[in-house]
């Protein structure tokens, strides 16, 4: 049975159970006029039912899927003939992929190997068995929990406490879930990353100069260490987050300022959602919109004036960039400048201050933190923004703080080590987990300083 | 009085009033300049990829006359779907193209002509035999589409052709192969004088050439100096080693100033032969590809000319005349296509086929529904977002199925439920982080977890699914809590008052009440999802896939992927199709937005 079916007739089952529970409970006191003699309504037997049915059924389902293929590969490469199972663990993860893509039914390039052949077959049929196994096993536990909960339906049961416990424990679980999401990309970048660290020094990717990942596609290869000093890719990400502030800061500031103090209510109410339209286009719309049109157009304008722009330039995708964090500048600072109290605005007009006086000199001292801390989130979306700068910057490491040539970023090696064919031991791809690792690291701090900041600023106006 | 020495504060604020007012000026114009650019990028977008790509909604089809010919489609006649499916379907489309041209006849001139088609024009004629098997032995007038190329020439009009009526009697000399027109006036002055203007530009842009090249020279020759003089300062400081590695750089800059005279040489031969040609009055000019293509249209033909001088032209028929009458004033005329055949994917000789199918009404614009159901496609005319968008659904529907339970439990809890403990504490520090960590890396947490660790498809929607849950839970985890924290106690109150219990007075009162606000939360995140690329790309969802998927595990691209995946594809006609995928996918956004907009009006509560 398919996993999806199998859910399906899964649930058809809890809700069969339900009833059940339900019509069991007014059974057991006789009749529906005696209900008041159950501890709790008969809804709650009902669910107590389709819980002893439904839940466990739903973890054995899930830990079956979860570690069947991995189960069922091994089993396989067991199996197979010792001088195959002897090869490097690249190769037999190469025979590995043979044998399910057999198994999948996909033609191979080459001549299948009558070993590989019937060692897709025993996979295959182990597939089966296990789906089937999975199906009887996950039906049965249904079955037994509604059996069970059958015998333990009696007037006196405390169902609803029972129910009531059990799902408050699953909304402790789903509430656990951000933790465990936390500890799992810790985990899964820190592992990756540590095994890089073990062939590359970790001083050399911090503070190496030159990086060039390309280069150690074969081992027998001139200079196959290849070289990973991400100088570059962090001075790169750098120039085009400052690129990126540089025309998000301003244009966001003044807008949320104009927006708040001096437009008329009319003007900010069309005017605010357009502006914030910005922020729900998909960066792979911002990505093609940069390399599309706006790359050409700096091309085209420095070449009218004589300047050599790359067509892959940190400008365009900065720009870009900056035009996508507009909507975060500005809705954060509207946030932070509504804050201050409006005692303080009057104070300033009262002094004879003009508004752009009070502005300057009233409001945004007194926004500062807040407007601080808002600028330092959007530095992080900015350092953590990946489509735009893989679709319109480069990817040659130069060591530049010119915004007319072309520069790579952290996000933008992620991508294309990882993207693609690729083979799980090598630096190479390494690489990428110890560049996650740094992103990931550099943008919690960011948010945990921006968040600080933000909130002390709020408590200091509540 | 001292009022008489010392100026009074309102003489001093008078005086500063102008600047300062008109400081107030400048900075509220700041202000509205920065909403305005602000507007105007939303504008510029939006312009640039509707202009750009509102135009892949239509494609062009060329009408052929299909001969179904049973010994070739069914040649043993038992309408087996496996023989039917073999047969050659591509060579009957190409016969019929042929028919409408008879008279081409050279191997090289057949695959010209059949470049007008689609690869997948065959194919279309397949699926419709297999529909219909009664069409085999029958002749069928078929709508197929053409190639990108040709599409292209239709719809961006960047190949313009201008008409220049022909004044005066014009005679070809024959109806095929090389002709020449002949004129009793000398109205292909005109064109005499825009070829050698063309002639005379290209003369000027070769000279611009030859200065960079001597440029060039100079700065070898001021490099093989000094290197000169560094070679003299080692061999006598006697450093034998560098005196021999600066001799072979000295050599390199010999051999590569030996190429630059050589190519300014040419260049100069070049200049001088173009300025003789532009500026030799009359006389005969050759056309060549890089100057632009001039056609003579007569007595129904099309001749393309290759020579032209005052009294005619010579050159070659591309589409043949019905005679070789005399035409008078009016009747024959000269087509400019001012971009050089050489800058042009489609050639003089398609063209005027082209036209001519034009003409006949056989070439049609048509609606493309290709385009929303098929996968996608080496081709630009046969790719389609059918199966991204059937990906993108599977991929939301999973993200949708986990997230919004999931998400609405942890908002109850974390509301509702949760003690002020250090637990509780943590959940929330790591549900506000995890909404600003970079969605990469979340892409970096489902390969090493879900595919490495448990061994999932690769560019599986189930896989993408499960990562964009993870990424929108704190997104709809928010958007919960705020929804749940806006139900007044009072309600609470009032339901634990008449004796339900905590989570009967949540499930039955304050959840209900705060559905609209986590409805909205949940499908803002489901649009942001649904946008989502970067971590997709990290879990393999862009493999190149043509069909299309057809469940929760099946390899599958999804739409903001497949817009990624077009864009980095060499072919133009690609540009109208990535950007008409981004109309869709905005569409798809504005609505998810606008039902979100709409369900915060209904059924916002002020308390």
């Amino acid at each position: 049975m398919q996993p999806s079916l199998l859910i399906i007739v899964l649930l058809a089952v809890v809700a069969m159970a339900y009833h059940l529970g339900r019509h069991r409970s007014i059974a057991t006191v006789g009749g529906i006029r005696s209900v008041p003699r159950l501890h709790s309504l008969p809804s709650y037997y009902g669910a107590y039912t389709a819980l002893w049915c439904g839940l466990p059924a739903l973890l054995v389902f899930s830990l079956w899927l979860a570690f069947e293929s991995n189960i069922i590969t091994h089993l396989v490469v067991a199996d197979l003939p010792l001088e195959t199972r002897q090869l490097s663990p690249e190769r037999l993860n190469l025979v590995v992929n043979d044998i399910k893509n057999l198994a999948d039914g996909n033609i191979l390039a080459k001549e299948t190997d009558p070993g590989i052949k019937a060692a897709a077959d025993h996979y295959t049929s182990l597939e089966t068995t296990s789906s089937a196994a999975l199906s009887v096993v996950v039906l049965v536990l249904g079955i037994l929990g509604i059996l069970f909960a059958w015998r333990r339906i009696s007037p006196e049961l405390r169902a609803r406490n029972a129910v009531e416990k059990t799902v408050k424990a699953l909304l402790i679980a789903c509430s656990s879930i951000a933790i465990f999401t936390t500890i799992g990309i810790v985990l899964s970048v820190l592992f990756e990353a540590i095994r890089f660290f073990d062939i590359i020094p970790f001083i050399d990717f911090l503070f190496g100069l030159e990086w060039s990942p390309q280069m150690s596609i074969r081992a027998d290869q001139v200079g196959s260490s290849g070289a990973f000093g991400a100088v570059p890719l962090f001075t790169g990400t750098l120039l085009i987050s400052l690129i990126a502030m540089l025309v998000a800061v301003p244009v966001g500031l003044m807008s949320a300022i104009y927006l708040s103090e001096y437009a008329n209510k009319h003007f900010r109410a069309t005017a605010k959602p357009l502006l914030e339209i910005l922020a729900g286009i998909p960066t792979v719309v911002y990505g093609f919109f940069a390399a599309l049109t706006v790359a050409p157009f700096f091309r085209g304008a420095g070449e009218a004036i004589g300047l050599t722009v790359s067509s892959e330039s940190a400008l365009a995708a900065g720009v870009v960039m900056g035009i996508m964090i507009i909507p975060f500048v500005s809705s954060l600072s509207d946030d932070v400048i509504n804050a201050v109290p409006q005692s303080m605005r009057d104070g300033s007009y009262a002094l004879g201050a003009t508004k752009s006086e009070t502005v300057s000199r009233v409001i945004i001292p007194a926004a500062l933190p807040g407007i601080v801390g808002g600028i330092l989130l959007a530095v992080s979306r900015a350092i953590g923004e990946t489509m735009i700068v893989v679709m319109a910057a480069g990817l040659s490491a130069n060591l530049t703080a010119n915004p007319l040539e072309a520069v790579t970023t952290v996000t933008v090696q992620i991508v294309t080590l990882l993207v693609g064919d690729q083979e799980f031991d090598s630096p190479k791809t390494l690489a990428a987990f110890a560049l996650g690792l740094v992103l990931f690291v550099v943008t919690l701090i960011l948010n945990i300083v921006a968040l600080h900041v933000v909130r002390k600023y709020r408590e200091q106006y509540e | 009085m001292s009022s008489a020495q010392k100026p009074r504060t309102i003489d001093i604020v008078e005086r500063t009033l102008r600047k300062r007012y008109s400081a107030e000026k400048r900075f509220e114009l700041y202000g509205l300049a920065a909403v305005i650019s602000g507007l105007g990028f939303v504008a510029l977008l939006f312009i640039s990829i509707v202009a750009n790509g509102h135009t892949a909604f239509y494609q062009s089809f060329v009408k052929l006359d299909i001969d179904f010919k049973a010994e070739l489609i069914d040649p043993q006649g038992k309408r087996d779907p496996a023989d039917l499916a073999k047969a050659d379907y591509d060579a009957l489309v190409k016969e019929a193209l042929r028919s409408q041209f008879p008279q081409v006849s050279s191997r090289q001139d057949k695959r010209e002509l059949n470049k007008i088609l689609s690869s997948g024009a065959g194919h279309r004629v397949r699926q419709r035999v297999r529909e219909d098997t009664g069409l085999i032995g029958t002749q069928r007038s078929l709508w197929l589409p053409v190639d990108d190329e040709i599409d292209l020439f239709f719809k961006d009009g960047s190949t313009a052709i201008d008409t220049i009526p022909g004044e005066g009697i014009a005679s070809p000399t024959g109806v095929e192969g090389e002709v020449q027109v002949l004129l009793t006036t000398n109205s292909f002055n005109a064109v005499l004088n825009e070829v050698k203007e063309s002639l005379l530009r290209k003369a000027l842009l070769a000279e611009k050439g030859i200065g960079d090249l001597e440029m060039n020279l100079q700065r070898i020759e001021r490099e093989i100096a000094a290197l000169d003089r560094q070679l003299a300062k080692e061999k006598a400081a006697g450093n034998e080693g560098i005196a021999a590695g600066l001799d072979t750089a000295k050599l390199n800059l010999l051999a590569e100033r030996k190429g630059l005279v050589e190519e300014a040489a040419a260049k100069t031969q070049e200049a001088a032969d173009l300025r003789k040609r532009a500026e030799a009055p009359g006389g005969d000019e050759t056309l060549s590809a890089d100057l632009p293509s001039y056609l003579v249209r007569i007595n129904g033909g099309l001749v393309k000319a290759s020579s032209v001088n005052n009294s005619g032209i010579g050159g070659k028929v591309l589409l043949p005349l019905s005679s070789a009458t005399e035409a008078g004033k009016g009747d024959w005329e000269i087509l400019r296509l001012a971009v050089p055949e050489g800058d042009r994917r489609v050639k003089d000789q398609l063209i005027a086929w082209i036209t001519k199918l034009q003409a006949e009404g056989r070439i049609e614009k048509g609606f493309n529904s290709n385009f929303f159901t098929s996968g996608d496609s080496r081709e630009p005319e046969l790719a389609g977002i059918g199966g991204a968008v059937l990906g993108s659904l599977y991929t939301l529907l999973v993200t949708l199925a986990l997230s919004f339970p999931i998400g609405v439990a942890a908002a109850v809890y974390m509301e509702e439920f949760a003690p002020k403990n250090k637990w509780t504490d943590l959940i929330e520090v790591n549900i506000n982080n995890l909404a600003a960590v970079p969605s990469i890396v979340f892409g970096l947490l489902g390969l090493a977890v879900f595919i490495n660790f448990f061994g999932m498809p690769r560019s599986a929607p189930v896989v993408g699914g499960l990562v964009l849950t993870l990424m929108t839970l704190p997104t709809i985890i928010i958007a919960g809590r705020s929804a749940l924290k806006s139900v007044p106690p009072s309600i609470r109150e009032a339901a634990l008052g008449v004796g339900a219990s905590h989570l009967q007075a949540v499930t039955h009162h304050v959840l209900p009440l705060a559905m609209p606000g986590i409805l909205t939360g949940a499908i803002i995140g489901m649009a942001r999802a649904l946008g989502e690329t970067a971590p997709l790309l990290m879990i393999g969802m862009v493999a190149f896939i043509v069909d299309l998927p057809g469940g929760f595990t099946d390899p599958a691209s999804v739409l903001p992927v497949q817009i990624y995946l077009w864009v980095d594809s060499p072919e133009r006609a690609f540009v109208e199709k990535t950007s008409a995928a981004i109309m869709v996918l905005l569409t798809f956004l504005i609505v998810m937005n606008a039902v979100a907009v709409y369900l915060r009006k209904k059924f916002e509560r002020r308390w």
